[in-house]
């Protein structure tokens, strides 16, 4: 994490340089073409390779869109690079185009100068017309601002793949392992763990096996031969230098399933996880449900609201309780969150946000839920919130969501969203022994000075104790209507509503002071201007105030992770500087609540477009601020 | 497996299962007959207050949790059976109860109870049924009869009554019982219902005093009772009615219209009038006594169908103990699990 990278001047025509410090390449085709897929393997051959990388996989919300269409197109892109990468790239140096609609959602984007790889055979009048194409883009001169390498995959695929006698739509899907093949070829990668894969992938079926490694075989021949005649060269880029150890690849989906069992385990708990499906939240129960050996127990309930009661009723069991939704199922589980406030039980409520209200953009990104985490429960419901800043941050998060819901007897929202979730990047194995245990404790005799149970005297977090069903003569009652505070027992006098208030208050507020203080990722402690972000913007961000501070700039990041209750620095920190940006992928929803918490003039710059900010974006925003 | 893990009987007596708790319902409410019945059936089947969690909703009945002293949780609105259901496959161990009523079981919560029962979660589930809505002072329920008054239906509810029985059953309950608050038998079928293994489902016909005050009484009146209440028991012909109250009746299955029939039997001989015995497995009679209209025919009241499966928690938990042989725990492998690579260390930084 040391060099500064800027855009690459791949293939940007003038001077050619083989050897560039990162490349963007974009992946796009029809939904059924299998892009995901092939991102998924170029991504694992990258990381293999050694370079740091992210991704962005960009789906639409159908299974499968109609074959052609525009809406149909599946886009999977991938930034990697031999220094430090934080966001999935700007602006692609090379577009992968497997059909007209492909090229046409996409181009747009490609820088200029960068290559186009079409597969001419699929550019016939039928597909012409469902793009909405008049004239065929790859013969008008329309290109023009960009090279262009078209030639009919289709056609080749069928070729290699011929000994094997599969049929034309299984020959056919053979297209994406010939086009990795190509891209391994450009970019000098081993196919070797990939023909591996494949292997293992088709095992029961050796025929496709053989095909799809025939495919790829091709593809990557195809490059050699062509390098000698046309505008295709091979780059090399070298390994990214990182800290020495162990890596992997992760998603956010994984690292928080495996943050949560790691979690578990510091709190020496069983856990039980009630999930309900919805995008792009379920990976997180797939995951978790393949790990029982860690003492998980999952629980596909019968709607959002059965998912997070189940979980609060194995809570009070003695579980550690874990529910995870996006949006509209958050909203659903309002009324449970606000009960689990109120019974001050351990619970993990975890939102993989996208865009929104209602359906909104189920598989696009956004970080709108901010409001909804923070407030968006009936009566004085106070409860500590979370953000994850990268895929590999989802690990550390869900651990100190753990932690804080058992050491504070509390629901704990952690939020991520679809980018995140879904986008992978290299991640350094963390050694489980590095972090601190945080043990539950369960009362097992009575606690008052007279012998007698309070289910709601305090210890001096302000905590409850935990009380299991099950244990010997600790029967007691909990329930979503007021408490005496100490007894337990229903209790709506006014002292009483008052004090149970205050005391939730407290305890939540509490939080901040078992949290570290607020660091500054770059710049300085003070100065002109403040970049202050929150969750998945933390790489263009990131990426930004680099470049801004390379040219000479005033400029600082903070980026942060407890949202609340914040860092007990926060507000002092931000008011050492002149001027706050917040970029954030709503209309300004963290920026109200800095302004609220700390009365500082916090800016917007906001986008929700379901995409991720681009660096250029929070540049240009930057430039503005100290102009 | 975990169907068989056996409770151990605990010696107590009703005062053991009273709460130091103001009961609060409305003087002359059914539910007191009902916490009375629990209270004197609790120390009967030897349950142990320590093991014994009992869940609600909102509501009237709900409250219920506050006044047995047992460990309790009074949740949200229509979800008892949700958190209930967590609590199980938390500890399978644990005696579950869920009191509910006819607002919070079938209507705001009524998703819950069909899936607690398809699934078969071992709980014993009490819906208490007032045919009103108590708590907010009283508007007609999902099983107001047509043509009830009440604050929002003042000319008279249009809705057509759901039958919890029925809506049980369809969803696949494997235990089925009927009775009403004061009955004699209310402790028997409870009984009956904490020894069926899965959800047992039990509707509790219950007087409202202040909302709904004698609904029921056209079969639990004194005087009628005799001739309007049909208490199925398995492998007893049945009979209802005496020869005070205007002769002895039985139900017999009409061959040709496929349905129920009342007759009557004369010198006490129920074989010739072709009275059937109830067979508590037989799913078909099941569906026809909760589908009996009352008025041609007696209100059918007690164990109308338990047949076991195996729980769901107990299948669901084998599974995962199953899939558990021979797997290792171990974190550390599991996070440096897939395809990885390592970055060599160096003489300063080595790995």
């Amino acid at each position: 994490m040391a060099t500064v990278v800027d855009g690459p001047d791949l293939l940007t025509g003038g001077k050619e340089d083989l050897s560039p410090e990162a490349v963007v390449v974009r992946f796009a085709g029809d939904s059924g073409d299998g892009m995901q897929l092939t991102g998924g393997q170029f991504t694992l051959s990258t990381a293999l390779a050694g370079n740091d990388l992210a991704t962005f996989p960009d789906f639409p919300a159908e299974i499968r869109a109609p074959q052609g269409t525009l809406f149909g197109v599946s886009a999977f892109q991938i930034n990697f690079g031999s220094a430090a990468i934080d966001t999935a790239g700007d602006q692609p140096d090379v577009l992968v185009a497997m059909n007209p609609a492909a090229l046409k959602t996409n181009v747009g984007a490609l820088k200029a100068g960068g290559l186009i790889i079409a597969d001419a055979g699929e550019f016939n009048k039928r597909n012409l017309e469902k793009a909405k194409y008049d004239v065929n883009p790859l013969e008008d001169g329309s290109l023009e601002n960009w090279q262009l390498l078209a030639f009919d995959i289709s056609a080749m695929t069928l070729q290699a793949v011929k000994p094997f006698g599969l049929g034309n739509k299984e020959a056919l899907r053979c297209k994406n392992m010939w086009t990795l093949g190509l891209a391994l070829w450009m970019f000098d990668r081993d196919r070797q763990p990939l023909i591996d894969w494949l292997n293992a992938k088709f095992a029961k079926s050796p025929v496709l096996a053989q095909a799809n490694i025939a495919a790829l075989n091709a593809g990557h021949a195809y490059g050699e031969t062509a390098e000698l005649v046309g505008p295709l060269k091979q780059y090399h880029i070298a390994p990214a230098e990182s800290a020495p150890g162990l890596y992997r690849t992760v998603t956010g989906a994984e690292a928080i399933s495996l943050g949560l069992v790691a979690g578990a385990q510091l709190a020496e708990l069983p856990m039980f996880f009630g999930g309900y499906p919805i995008t792009p939240a379920s990976a997180i129960l797939h995951n978790l449900t393949k790990l029982k050996e860690f003492s998980v127990t999952t629980f596909q309930a019968e709607d959002e609201i059965a998912a997070i009661a189940s979980a609060i009723g194995a809570s009070f069991a003695g579980h550690l309780g874990v529910t995870s939704s996006s949006g509209p199922g958050i909203a659903l589980k309002g009324e449970a969150m606000g009960l689990a406030i109120m019974t001050e039980l351990p619970l993990i409520i975890i939102n993989s946000q996208r865009g929104g209200p209602s359906t909104g953009l189920p598989t696009k990104t956004e970080q709108s839920d901010l409001y909804q985490a923070i407030y968006g429960r009936n009566g004085d419901a106070p409860m500590p919130v979370i953000a994850a800043r990268s895929a590999s941050d989802c690990f550390e998060v869900a651990i100190e969501a753990c932690r804080i819901a058992v050491e504070y007897m509390t629901p704990v929202i952690v939020l991520t969203d679809g980018y995140i979730a879904n986008a992978a990047e290299p991640w350094k194995v963390p050694d489980p022994a590095s972090f601190k245990p945080f043990p539950a404790k369960f009362l097992t005799e009575k606690n008052g000075p007279d012998g007698e149970l309070l289910p709601l005297a305090r210890d001096e977090k302000g905590a409850r104790p935990w009380i299991k069903p099950g244990t010997p003569g600790l029967m007691h009652r909990i329930g979503g209507i007021e408490k005496n505070p100490g007894t337990g027992n229903i209790d709506y006098s006014p002292a009483s509503h008052q004090t149970m208030t205050d005391a939730r208050k407290a305890k939540v507020d509490g939080v901040a002071a078992s949290i570290p203080a607020q660091a500054v990722e770059l710049g300085e402690t003070s100065g002109k201007l403040v970049v202050v972000g929150w969750g998945s913007t933390y790489g263009p961000i990131h990426q930004a105030v680099r470049r801004a501070r390379r040219k000479g700039q005033d400029v600082a990041q903070i980026h942060v992770r407890h949202v609340w209750p914040m860092p007990l620095n926060l507000g002092e920190l931000l008011k050492g500087y002149d001027k706050v940006l917040v970029p954030e992928m709503n209309t300004g929803q963290f920026k109200t609540v800095l302004r609220d918490q700390f009365l500082v003039d916090a800016q917007p710059l906001n986008k929700t477009s379901g995409q991720p900010f681009t660096i250029a974006e929070i540049e240009a925003a930057i430039d503005e601020a100290l102009a | 497996m975990n169907d068989m893990t056996p409770i151990a009987k605990v010696q107590t007596t009703l005062k053991d299962w009273e709460t130091d708790q103001e009961v609060r319902w409305c003087p002359g409410c059914g539910d007191y007959a009902i916490l009375k019945a629990v209270q004197r059936t609790l120390p009967e089947i030897g349950a142990d207050p320590s093991n014994t969690v009992f869940v609600s909703g909102i509501g009237c009945s709900s409250r219920f949790p506050y006044y047995i002293e047992s460990y309790g949780f009074h949740t949200i609105h229509g979800r008892a059976p949700a958190f209930a259901t967590g609590v199980k496959l938390a500890n399978p161990d644990l005696d579950v109860w869920i009191v509910t009523g006819d607002g919070d079981g079938m209507s705001i919560g009524g998703n819950h109870t069909m899936h607690i029962l398809r699934r078969n979660v071992n709980v014993q589930i009490l819906l208490f049924n007032n045919e009103i809505y108590g708590l907010t002072k009283g508007q007609f329920s999902p099983t107001s009869r047509e043509g009830t008054n009440s604050p929002t239906s003042p000319l008279g509810s249009v809705d057509h009554p759901a039958s919890p029985c029925a809506f049980a059953l369809g969803s696949g309950a494997r235990f089925i019982a009927r009775a009403y608050d004061v009955s004699k038998n209310l402790s028997s079928v409870l009984k009956a219902s904490h020894a069926h293994k899965g959800a047992a489902f039990v509707e509790i016909f219950q007087n409202c005093i202040v909302y709904n005050k004698d609904r029921f009484d056209d079969f639990v009146a004194k005087g009628v009772a005799d001739q309007n209440q049909l208490w199925v028991e398995d492998g007893q012909p049945m009979l209802f009615g005496s020869e005070k109250s205007g002769g002895i009746k039985g139900i017999t299955l009409d061959m040709e219209s496929l349905s129920l029939k009342v007759v009557d039997v004369v010198d006490g001989d129920w074989q010739a009038a072709g009275v059937i015995v109830h067979n508590a497995k037989n799913r078909a009679i099941a569906h026809m006594l909760v589908e009996m209209p009352f008025g041609p025919f007696p209100m059918a009241l007690g164990v109308i169908y338990d047949d076991p499966r195996p729980t769901y928690e107990g299948v669901l938990l084998d599974q995962d103990a199953e899939s558990r042989v021979g797997k290792e725990a171990n974190l550390a492998k599991l996070l440096a699990k897939g395809q990885t690579w390592t970055v060599a260390g160096t003489a300063a930084d080595p790995i």
